[in-house]
Parts: structure tokens; sequence; C-alpha cells
């Protein structure tokens, strides 16, 4: 990993409108509401967070699949907020994404060799060797038979799915992915090949990583940092190590807390912080501290003032009262 | 203890137009009153059929059963697979209650809540309609939903996913039922409410004193809530045992495998994984003897032909942790201990 | 919930406005002279252009629609002095080939036609509902199997075949039911010939629309029946019959008034054939004909008409579907 920052994401904010019939007033679901990071070449950064916190739509405005409201993405050292369609596409052979559900992600009509090979087709680059064979190289790499080349998606289990979308990501060997909790929808068995594939190719090709997940156990073996948000905002962010460690913020230490782990005596022993309530509603979010209304430990200045996100330890933490 | 459910030899095939699909083949566990029972697996082991078995829940005529599936029911017991359907229905949701994955698709989208609750009760107490409503609001109330009178009044939809949940919670609670199971209770939430769920009906749990039958595939929830484990592959337990055993001492080299593949928060930082190799097989060709063998790294330790062409029996130095592997029980000790200490 | 349908409504007003702003259009640039039209065989310049100023023809197209508009609510008067006639409120136009007001032709036409929709629409309901439900609880059974050959006869014999069959064996051959010979009665006047008079046009229409609502019954059951909540249901120990009829029904019921609703829109002056056989004068017939002769004001009142039944089909529709479906906000 070196110490280049490929990816710089300042204040980004995608607010989408939203219309109510009832007062017919316009509002809008703040899904992300002001994040900034940077990311280094070679570097995986963990987004974690529960249903709803944006950690999806915060992926996809920074890909530009759908567009910013306000904020700022540098890729490369070229702005790419006000980007247009067609000045992207050049810019989309260096940023991918891998999906979540690997049973609709991949058109079913296809055959895995032209899915595969759909990224030099649309980019128009003609692999040396030529495309079935850069192809067959590439679905080698993923841990496929090259031999079903011409088989169909519905011919291949779950995880086999996830390395098709794998290896049509990394096939014009770009420079940044989004991984869009790629593992969630499998098995723990076949969960654990797919990381470890992820974190291979990784390794051998450099890129970078925004691994999108709401697993934190799988988030910690895969990333060198970690973001966690909460209702559109980053409540910390720091190196994975000291995160899990020496969390400061009541929520990641709070999330920390409610993954079960494989453990029966240490879980049956533990001290467990048990948040009440539900996620608030991102159209009318808590004024304050997005965090105050399910927080133990909140103060007046919590509902009244928005925590900005300072250096505390090796973790930037957003909290009026860090532990 | 009261013994609430016992499964012997439970076979449920289903014939599909590419072959018979064997789902649940042999299984055997039981449930007593106040313990909660795991039943652990991948997709397609066959953990849900199972549940369903026990509530008669199959489509008719789509599901070939054979074994016995035993229910504490009104001071005897009923055999689920040979009672009629009359018998199975007034066992449902009175003698046994089920609660589903998904909360959201879970709950009728066009009936309020409360005559939901009331449903479940006024099928088996039919007639009683105040006391019906009034027992509502007060599930609703034990579940921790403020505001019950008013909240019943309401739809599924207004509700978020961990108050649908609750709700599902409180309709199973309607008749005091002595058993509960629960079918991947928390798997469609957040981990935050899922530690509010799991507390809840552990809590449930301890008050009315009820067995549950856990079916989930989260190695955490496990450990979390269960005493006793049943480890399920390709349709059948590979291993049984108390949870302690389960994941301290495994026998069976799939359940080693979900222990080293599983990732833990750990305070060492992060370690590659360890991934077990290849793919579940289809249920329509399983293999004739162990159907986890092409996937073993532990055949080496076996008489391989053993594993290839038969079915290992469920067996173990004591009745309370058995598994289903040809494996010599020295060598395996000795490799296994090896392997745990990678785990930690 | 007033808000919802006040807002629909005054949108409902707009658009029939806008269709009758169209219509009016439409019809203004023919290439016919309306006023020609007026007067048959042995017409003379005198007479078009007499008629011309009495109906308004001569008058610009705006002054021509606002005239149509405002009659709608005063009445309209064409002519003056001892030749003058009028038509009163609400007037939709004057018809010179059958020299009477269009409001009239429209209230002889519009019960028949009312009547036909009603009964076939009760009648295709229930038997359309029955047989999909019965055909999804014994899927692949031989009651499934006897509605699928419903379905089948049903959705391709045109409604020309079945009436016709109805009328040579029901009416001619085995005289179950007499020819409607005298004409329209009321039910309010005499319920049995009332009944006499339209149960074949009922059967006919009801035939084959209940074809098509015994396959959507029966695909909305079949797909409600695995949904989850129905699980849950049989879960808590409800009886099957009360799985089907209640929690599935009910279910299903939503998306079926809606297409009930909007084909019921589409027989108000769109039944022809029924009308036709049967020899009903109704709304369609009056088009028909209006049509044939160059009626142009009745075409033009039957073409509003039709188009606001839609309008309104669909906001009692959209209406019903948030009573029906609690997760429709209003």
């Amino acid at each position: 990993m070196s110490s280049e920052t490929i990816l710089s994401i300042t204040d980004l904010i995608k607010h989408f409108p939203v219309k109510k019939s009832r007062d017919r007033k316009k509002s809008v679901v703040k899904a992300v509401d002001g994040i900034s990071f940077d990311l280094r070449a070679g570097e995986t950064l963990g987004l974690v967070g529960e249903s709803g916190c944006g950690k999806t739509t915060a992926g996809r405005t920074i890909l530009k699949l759908t567009e910013p409201t306000s904020g700022k993405i540098v890729f490369e050292g070229q702005d790419i907020t006000k980007f247009k369609h067609h000045k992207m596409t050049s810019i989309r052979a260096q940023m991918q994404i891998i999906f979540q559900d690997p049973y609709s992600a991949l058109n079913p009509r296809q055959t895995i060799g032209k899915i595969i090979s759909a990224p030099f087709e649309i980019q128009k680059v003609e692999p040396a060797g030529g495309v079935k064979n850069a192809v067959q190289t590439l679905m080698e790499r993923v841990g496929l038979n090259p031999e079903h080349y011409n088989r169909y998606p519905h011919e291949f289990s779950g995880g086999q799915r996830q390395r098709i979308g794998i290896a049509r990501a990394v096939a014009l060997k770009p420079r940044f992915i989004v991984a869009d909790e790629p593992v969630s929808a499998l098995d723990v068995s076949i969960q654990a090949q797919v990381i470890n594939l992820l974190d291979d190719l990784q390794r051998e090709d450099g890129i970078s990583i925004l691994f999108i997940a709401h697993d934190l156990s799988v988030v910690q073996h895969i990333s060198d940092r970690v973001a966690v948000m909460y209702l559109g905002k980053v409540m910390e962010i720091g190196p994975t190590a000291d995160l899990y460690q020496q969390s400061h913020h009541p929520y990641t230490k709070a999330l920390l807390s409610a993954v079960p782990q494989p453990d029966p005596r240490s879980e049956k022993s533990r001290e467990r912080i048990i948040l009440s309530g539900d996620l608030p509603s991102p159209i009318n979010p808590p004024s304050g501290c997005v965090f105050n209304t399910r927080c133990w430990k909140v103060q007046d200045k919590c509902r009244t003032e928005v925590p900005q996100l300072v250096q505390l330890g090796a973790t930037q933490v957003a909290c009026h009262f860090p532990e | 203890m009261t013994e609430l459910l016992r499964i012997s030899d439970l076979h449920v095939a289903f014939p599909t137009d590419d072959g018979l699909v064997r789902a649940v083949d042999g299984v055997s566990l039981s449930v007593s009153q106040g313990e909660t029972v795991a039943i652990v697996g991948e997709s397609g082991s066959g953990k849900t059929v199972t549940s369903l078995s026990v509530m008669g829940l199959h489509k008719k005529g789509s599901a070939q059963m054979s074994g016995s599936i035993s229910i504490a029911h009104d001071g005897g017991f009923l055999d689920v697979i040979s009672a009629g359907e009359e018998e199975i229905r007034s066992m449902r949701g009175r003698s046994v209650a089920m609660i589903f994955q998904d909360p959201m698709s879970a709950l009728h989208p066009y009936y309020k809540i409360g005559d939901q609750l009331a449903e479940a009760y006024l099928v088996h107490n039919p007639g009683k309609k105040k006391e019906a409503i009034s027992r509502a609001i007060e599930m609703l109330d034990l579940v921790g939903i403020s505001e019950p009178a008013q909240r019943a009044k309401e739809f599924p939809h207004q509700f978020s996913g961990g108050m649908r949940q609750r709700v599902m919670i409180a309709m199973a609670l309607m008749n005091s039922p002595k058993m509960l199971i629960a079918d991947e209770p928390t798997t469609a939430l957040d981990v935050t409410v899922q530690a509010q769920i799991l507390t809840l009906l552990a809590s449930l749990q301890k008050e009315f004193n009820m067995g549950i039958l856990l079916i989930t595939h989260d190695l955490g929830v496990v450990a979390q809530v269960s005493e006793k484990v049943n480890v399920m592959y390709a349709g059948r337990i590979v291993e049984q045992g108390g949870v302690d055993d389960i994941f301290y001492n495994p026998m069976h080299p799939y359940n080693l495998g979900l222990l080293k593949s599983v990732p833990r928060i750990s305070a060492t930082g992060s370690e590659r994984l360890k991934a077990i190799p290849g793919q579940p097989p289809s249920l329509i060709s399983l293999p004739a003897g162990c159907a986890f063998a092409p996937r073993c790294e532990y055949i080496k330790f076996t008489d391989g032909n053993a594993c290839a062409t038969l079915m290992p029996e469920l067996a173990g130095t004591s009745a309370s942790h058995t598994s289903r592997c040809h494996i010599d029980e020295s060598k395996r000790q000795a490799s296994f201990a090896q392997a745990m200490k990678e785990v930690r | 919930m007033y808000r919802f349908i006040g807002r629909r409504f005054f949108f409902a007003v707009l658009t029939i406005l806008a269709v009758s702003a169209v219509v009016f259009a439409i019809f203004s640039v023919l290439p016919f002279d309306p006023a020609a039209l007026t007067c048959g065989q042995r017409c003379t310049p005198q007479i078009i252009e007499g008629n011309r100023i009495k109906l308004g023809f001569d008058k610009p197209i705006y002054e021509q629609y606002w005239l149509f508009l405002s009659g709608i609510f005063v009445g309209r008067t064409y002519g003056s002095g001892q030749a003058a006639f009028s038509c009163p409120a609400p007037a939709f136009g004057y018809s010179f080939n059958e020299n009477a007001c269009v409001t009239e032709m429209i209230k002889e036409s519009l019960p028949v036609t009312l009547n036909l929709a009603i009964g076939a629409l009760v009648l295709w309901l229930f038997i359309g509902i029955s047989l999909g439900v019965l055909a999804a609880k014994f899927k692949n059974r031989w009651p499934d199997t006897t509605g699928s050959v419903f379905v089948l006869l049903g959705t391709s014999l045109p409604t020309f075949v079945t009436g016709l069959a109805l009328l040579i064996w029901i009416s001619i051959k085995w005289k179950i039911v007499p020819m409607s010979l005298d004409g329209y009665v009321s039910v309010l006047d005499s319920p049995g010939r009332w009944f006499m008079y339209f149960i074949l046009p009922w059967i006919t229409l009801a035939i084959a629309y209940a074809a098509l609502y015994t396959r959507f019954t029966r695909a909305a059951v079949l797909d409600t029946l695995g949904e989850d909540y129905i699980r849950t249901a049989r879960a808590k120990g409800v009886k099957e019959r009360t799985v089907l009829f209640k929690h599935t029904l009910r279910a299903v019921l939503a998306p079926i008034i809606t297409l009930a609703g909007l084909d019921f829109a589409g027989l108000i002056g769109g039944a022809i054939i029924t009308e036709t056989i049967f020899n009903l004068p109704g709304l369609a017939r009056l088009t028909l004909r209006s049509v044939y002769e160059f009626d142009l004001p009745v075409v033009l009142a039957t073409t509003i008409l039709a188009a606001v039944v839609v309008i309104v089909m669909n906001l009692i529709v959209d209406m019903l579907y948030a009573v029906l479906d609690p997760r429709v906000r209003m």
C-alpha cells in the first residue's frame, strides 16, 4: 500500500426528494449528509452501518451512478463531481462495482463469457491474445472453470456467481472498486472463499476497495480502515485495529457489542449495550447529533449542536462526549 | 424437564421434475421445557424444512414424509406425520407457535395488528372476542410495544422491522404455547435490533419456561442463546451436542470448517479466513456415502472408500455429543485440537 | 382523505374539460359542413344556411364550444322567434337527424346500457371469482382443468357467436326466454320482464369477461397462497377455509376491483355487438347509428360521456383501492 491518495471525498451530500401527498410539502431523504474521507492506493476502507444509514447510496454516488447533490469527488487528481455521462465513460474503466445480490446482477440471457467480456467491449479494449483468452484467464483467476465460458448464470451457485461479478469488475484492472455487500447473500463457508479471493486480487493488482457491509466481523477481516455510518453521517473513522479495540463513539461501541460471536462462553458472560428504539427517519433526522435519540450518554448539547469529526487517539470521532 | 418435541428419523423429500429432492434425511432431535435447541446450517441444509415439518406446514401433497414428529399437546402426544388435518390445526399456535425470518412479509398487510393477534386466540377460543382483544394488547405490551392499545389499531406497514418482529412474537404468545419455533428470527434485522429481539426472546423464555427450537445460519446467534446444537449439512444432522461441545470440541470436519471460516471480531486483528473449499452437493444427486466427503480435508485420516460409499451413523464417546464421521477418534482428537488452536 | 378526494375530483373535472375540448376541436376540423349534414335529400342552400344560424355553426369555434359548455348547465335555445326550439339543461346539442335533443336520446339509452353493464358485471364477478378460487384451490385437479377449458372457450369465442348461440337455442329453439320484442322495461315496473329482457345479454357479456376473471383470480390466489403471511395464518391454526376466503381473497380483491372498474367503464358505450344482437336500444347502438348517419352532435355527446365514465370509474377505483389497501396513503 502506497501513500498516494487515489480517491478524495469532501462533504459529499446526496438528498433524494420525496413528495408526501398529505401536506404536499417537498421533503428530502438525507441519505448521505456530508461525508468526507480519502482512500489511498491499494487500501481497503470498510464502510459499515445498519440498513438505511446511507452506505449503499454513498458508494453509488461516489461512482456517479447517481448524481451527488453537493460535495466534491476527486479521483486520481481529477474532480469528477460534475463530469457528464460521456466524460465518465473513460473513467469507468478505472472504477468498478460488485453488487450484493449475485442472482439479479447478472443478465440471465447472456453467457458467462459475454458477461465478463462486456467491459472490454464497452471500453473498446482489445486485450493481448484476444477477448476469449483474456476472459478465460480471468475466470481461472477468480476460481471458475474456464471451460464454463459458454454457460449461463443459472447454471452456477451463489458463490460462483459472485466470482463472475468479481471477474467482470477486475477485467480492466481498475484502480478502485466499490464492493457493495458482496458476501451478505452467501453462506459462511462460501463467504470466506469470496473474501479471500477479493483479498488476493487486491494484493496482486493493488486495487483500492470501498467495502460496504453491515457485518462488522467481515469488515474487520478485509479492511485497513473502517468508517462507521449512521443516518447519512460518518460517526467514527480510523484504522481497523484501533477502531475495533479502542472505539470512542458510543454508536461504534454499541454496534460492536451487539454482534454475537461464535464463542458461547464469552457470549453468555459479556455485557451487552442494547440500544433502545429504532433508526429515526432520514427524512426528518434528529437535530444536533443524529444519534442522540438512542444514545445513553446524551446531554442537552447533543440535541442542539452537530458534532464534527475530530481526531481522538488513532480514530476520528464525531461525538461531544466520546468514550 | 418435560420433553415437548421429539423428532425421530425424519425424512422429507419433494418430488420435482428434475428428480427427488431429499431435503431432510434421517433427522432426530428433541426439545424440552425451558431449553433452546438450535439447528444451524447453510442454505439447503434442511433446517427450515425440518421446522416446517414440525408445524405440518408443507404444501399438501408436495412433501413425502416418514419417521415421527411427536409434540406435547393437550396432555398427551400428537404425531404430526400421522395426525389428521384438524388435529394438527388445533396444535398450531396453541401448543407450538412459530415466528419467521422476514417480519416484513409475515404479517397480513391489510389487517390491523390487533385483529391479527386476536385471530390467533380466536381460532382456538371461538367467540371470545373481548378476551382476545384485551389479550392482544397485553401481549403487545409484554413484548415492549409502547401504547399497545393505540398501536393495535395500526397496520403492519406503520411498524418498523424490529417492531414487526416483536408483533410476531406477541402473536406467537397469544395462546401461551409451551414451545416456540423461531425460524431465522433475526436474520432480516440489523445487529442492534437483533440484540433487542434476542434479549426479549431470552427473557420471555425464562418467564414462560418455553422450549425454543431455533433455526439459524448464524453461529454467533447460536452461541449466544442456545444450550443444545444440531449442525446440519445436506439434509442430515452431522453433529449434535451441547453448545460448548459444538464450539470448543468439534467432532465433525464440517463443523470444524465452519468454525474456521466464520469471521470473528478479534483483538488480534484480521487474519486470513480459512474457507471450506468447494460447494454443497445437489440434494437431487447426493453421494452414497458422506455428503461432505468431496469437500473434506480429513478424508486422508480415514478409509476414503468408506467415506465415499458408506453413510456414517451418528456416534460419539458420549450420548450427548455425537457426529457422523468415519474418522478414527484418536487421529481426530490430535488433528482437530491443532486446528482449533488456530481458531482462537 | 377529503383533501385527496377533492384534489382528484378537481383533476377529473379538468380532464373532462380537456377531453371535451379536444373532441370538439376534432369534430370542427372534419371535412364536412356540419350544417349540410343536418338536412336530408331535399336540401336547399336556404335550409342549410338557416340551420347553420339556428345551430350556431356560423359562429367562431371557441364561441361554439362556449355555447356547448354553457348549454350543459343552463340549457340551450336554437333559432329565434316562432321557429325557436329549446333543449333544457343539461343540453348536449340537438340532433336534426332524429329531431330531438341529444340529452333526451341519451336519457333513453343510458338506462338500458347501465342495466346491461351492471348486471353483467355482477354476474361475471360472481362466476369469475368463484371459478378462479376453485381452480386455485384444486390446482391441477378436475375443477382446475374444467376451469381452464371454460377460460379457453370464454376467451376465444367472440360475443357474436355466444350471443347468437344463446339467442338461437334458448330463445328461438327451446323458447325458455322470450325474444325481447316489446322493448326495455324498468326493474321497478316489472322485475320479471326486466330479468327476461336482460338475462341473455348478461350471460353473453359475462361469459367473455368471466373467463378473463377466472384466469386472473386463479393466478392472484395462487400467488397470494405462497405469501409469507398466509403461512403465518396457517401457523396460527387458522382453518384452511378461512385462510382461503378471508386472508387470501382479501388480498386478491383490490386488484380485481381495479380491473372490474375499468372493464365496466369500457362497457358503457362499448357493448356494440351485444346490444346489436339482442336489439337493445343502448348507448353503443346510439353511437353506432349516429356515426353511420354523421349525426355529429350525438357522436360528440356520447364520446364525451364515454370519457366521463372512464374518468369517474378511475376515481372510484382509486378511492376503493385506498379503502381496501391501508398501505395506500391518501
